[in-house]
């Protein structure tokens, strides 16, 4: 299938010894000008960029506390070091978190510490140079951004921090990575990351409307720029086509219908995604954020309601606030914004969705949780309602739920390995690779427990499993949008009960 | 006073001074970066009560390096412990017995402890000194500071316990040294091998405290992924500079 082997699954999870040097070299494509220059980076690497770099890394040690007290307080105790996911899957020592970090902190120690200055070889600083640079391409683009190492840090270092300044740093040079900058030039210049256009848009709506009605006999809308809708759906741009996450889609639209809510998509903001956060950029993310609030302020709505995506939920629920708050003029009886669980959850507990939770008999669900929703955002009220609502939802529609090994789920959960700016062809060595403990505890449970289907909440996952899971020889179609879970069980008002049993998409 | 008083008096003013002023400097330089974004590690306290709370279970119980590899935590947690108690054995030192502080260090505790403080500490410090060695991972991410540091303070445990176990030093001369240095009224230092040893690494400890990985003491409590409350949704966070951004996003 590729050039590379996929790692074996074992009786258990294991450390592996390190083997240096296993993943040097793996890179992504560098973005071209035209991909650099909207974003406000150097179509190409300046001429003086050593310098430029330790000036944009000063500048945002002054502007971050986060990144100045991280690179200053890591003790090398060790404790992250088996933490990450493309440390156990490729054994490459450079990607366990410490390490990854030091690659950024040796360059800081040099030009920012007395003991680098003065005694560079004691400390291990480094001077910038282009080995340096190639090393930082190669290994922040081999993190997924997941944060599973800052849970296990006695002082919470969140790697993920790192990876994103460092990331700032070389567009800030001239040295992007195509992947991430191309999709957020194409969420600039037509609203999403696809690059999908309104009309199309349009008609992919239509088609899913009219795949509702031929299913259930019921004509449920999927509504585009209704102005003055109540509800404005902020939902990744996947959801409009791929596979398994258009079935989720429909799972909304089912949703709001049964609510009897007003409810509208819009073509401006088409995208929950925001690969700002990616690049490490307060800029880029606060622009492509304020799509949201435009769209919201445009359409008159009184509520928004974001769908299943895992680092846009971090973004939505930790940074629009502050990058496009305030939401003064929304509706305040409902947090801004609500996730889409949080919203069929409400109903499935006040009665007012009705379920065959039979029509899932087919199938074994566990669910995996989104690294960002996890370790990252809350749902409801209570700290750790990311980890019980979609569960109570799964539960809710499903008879037969399975979790996975304890070490692999909620806050300790394991990233799909795609996410993070990563979900690219030019990287699938690391994404196979990485996805190996996910692949590992569910592959356990699928012997185990006979699970016929792992449930996500994020685009990225979605489609990163999708392709991952053929390599460690499981059907790709395992994986489930939970509101597809939700869309085969609930029954409509006025719905035909005739034949068409929804287990029919994924046999 | 001898040349060898004179150095250590003025070692320690030096060392004390490059202590307090570094750490003062590296401390209110923390409090002054702002962090822009909500980022506590999840799930998180709603409140700050919460927040306190789970601080005080970083500071006191080491709690994520629990659930992350209990050889590290058990090593860590008992040299820090130990650290601690010889820290108030210590106090004894630099306290005349009427100070109101005197009760810290004439209890059951510092004193029935205290005394074997010396004997864990380096234990816990040898545990870590040999996962560096041992384990290919940690030894890895382990530069020349880093062993050294192990060694510089084994190296005051191990001359601190010879002073009370092997060669029998003259306290009270060492009390007035000490009290000499807070009162600003200089006295001799003693003259024995094990204390100069002991005392000159200690000063040595002080000096590259702000300058070196040392800093994860004051670090852990400005750190944002610990010490945010988690309630972005209900109070819009605002960092400074990011406000002035905020007036140039449009007019929307
Ligand atoms: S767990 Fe934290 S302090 Fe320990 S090595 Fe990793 S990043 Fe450094
Ligand atoms: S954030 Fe995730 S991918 Fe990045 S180093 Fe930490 S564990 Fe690895």
């Amino acid at each position: 299938m590729a050039d590379f082997d996929t790692p074996e699954l074992k009786e258990y999870l294991s450390i592996p010894a390190i083997e240096p040097g296993a993943m040097e070299g793996l890179a992504p494509f560098v973005a071209k000008p035209p991909h650099q220059e909207p974003l406000g980076y150097p179509g190409e690497l300046v001429d003086n960029w050593e310098e430029k770099a330790i000036e944009k890394m000063g500048d945002m040690l002054k502007k971050y506390r986060g990144f100045q007290v991280f690179l200053d307080s890591c003790v090398k105790c060790g404790a992250c070091t088996d933490k990450c996911h493309y440390f156990l899957g490729t054994s490459d020592p450079k990607n366990m978190p410490v390490a990854r970090q030091d690659l950024l902190r040796s360059v800081y120690r040099r030009y920012f510490t007395f003991a680098g200055k003065f005694f560079p070889k004691l400390v291990g600083a480094r001077d910038m140079t282009r080995e340096v640079l190639d090393e930082w391409y190669s290994y922040f683009h081999q993190c997924s951004q997941c944060r599973r190492c800052s849970v296990f840090c006695p002082y919470g270092i969140d790697t993920a921090e790192i990876s994103m300044a460092a990331r700032e740093i070389m567009d800030s040079i001239g040295q992007g990575q195509k992947y991430c900058n191309e999709i957020i030039t194409k969420v600039f210049s037509i609203g999403n990351n696809l690059g999908l256009p309104e009309p199309a848009l349009r008609d992919t709506l239509e088609d899913l409307e009219e795949e509702i009605y031929e299913d259930t006999g019921v004509r449920v809308r999927l509504p585009l720029d209704e102005k003055g809708a109540d509800i404005l759906l902020i939902t990744p741009s996947a959801d409009f086509f791929a596979e398994p996450h258009i079935d989720g889609l429909m799972g909304y639209a089912k949703v709001f219908h049964e609510a009897g809510v007003s409810w509208t998509i819009s073509s401006y903001a088409s995208e929950a995604a925001n690969f700002g956060m990616f690049i490490g950029s307060y800029e880029n993310s606060q622009r492509i954020a304020m799509r949201v609030r435009e769209a919201a302020l445009d359409l008159g709505v009184k509520r928004i309601v974001h769908g299943e995506c895992g680092h846009a939920w971090r973004v939505a629920y930790s940074f629009w606030n502050t990058y496009a708050g305030p939401w003064d003029f929304l509706d305040p009886n409902y947090p801004v914004p609500q996730h889409i669980c949080e919203f069929t959850w409400d109903l499935i507990q006040q009665g007012k969705l009705k379920f065959d939770k039979s029509e899932n008999d087919h199938r074994v669900v566990t669910f995996h949780d989104s690294c960002n929703v996890a370790r990252a955002t809350r749902m409801g009220d209570k700290p750790g309602g990311q980890f019980e609502i979609p569960r109570n939802v799964i539960k809710a529609v499903c008879n037969n739920y399975v979790e996975m090994d304890p070490d692999t789920i909620k806050d300790a959960t394991f990233c799909c390995g795609g996410g993070g700016g990563l979900l690219t062809d030019d990287l699938m060595e690391i994404r196979v690779k990485g996805a190996m403990p996910r692949m590992q505890a569910l592959h356990d449970v699928v012997e185990e427990q006979g699970v016929t289907n792992m449930a996500a909440i994020c685009a990225i996952c979605k489609s990163q499993f999708s392709k991952v899971l053929p390599y460690y020889k499981m059907p790709m179609d395992m994986i489930v949008s939970v509101h597809q879970l939700v869309s085969d069980a609930l029954i409509l008002t006025g719905q035909n009960d005739g034949d068409e049993a929804s287990g029919e998409q994924d046999s | 006073m001898s040349t060898l008083s004179l150095a250590y008096v003025v070692l320690f003013y030096v060392a004390g001074f490059i202590f307090l002023a570094g750490l003062v400097l590296r401390i209110t330089k923390y409090a002054r970066t702002p962090a822009p974004l909500k980022i506590p590690t999840m799930p998180a306290p709603t409140t700050r009560t919460g927040v306190v709370m789970r601080l005080a279970r970083e500071v006191v119980f080491f709690q994520s390096l629990f659930r992350s590899n209990k050889w590290i935590w058990i090593f860590g947690w008992i040299f820090h412990l130990s650290l601690l108690l010889a820290f108030f054995r210590h106090l004894r030192y630099a306290l005349s017995p009427d100070s109101i502080l005197w009760p810290l260090v004439n209890n059951e505790i510092v004193l029935s402890f205290g005394k074997y403080a010396g004997f864990t500490m380096l234990l816990g410090l040898l545990g870590l000194f040999g996962r560096r060695i041992f384990v290919d991972r940690v030894r890895y991410i382990s530069q020349p500071s880093d062993y050294l540091m192990l060694l510089l303070i084994m190296g005051i445990a191990a001359t601190g316990l010879g002073t009370s176990y092997l060669s029998h030093t003259d306290i009270v001369a060492l009390k007035q040294f000490a009290l000499g240095l807070l009162y600003f009224d200089p006295r001799p230092v003693p003259n024995d091998a094990l204390i100069l040893i002991h005392l000159a690494l200690v000063a040595i400890l002080l000096i590259v405290f702000p300058i070196s990985k040392l800093l994860h003491a004051p670090g852990v409590f400005f750190s944002p992924t610990r010490n945010q409350v988690d309630n972005a949704r209900e109070k819009r966070h605002l960092a400074p500079w990011a406000a002035e951004l905020d007036s140039t996003r449009g007019n929307r």
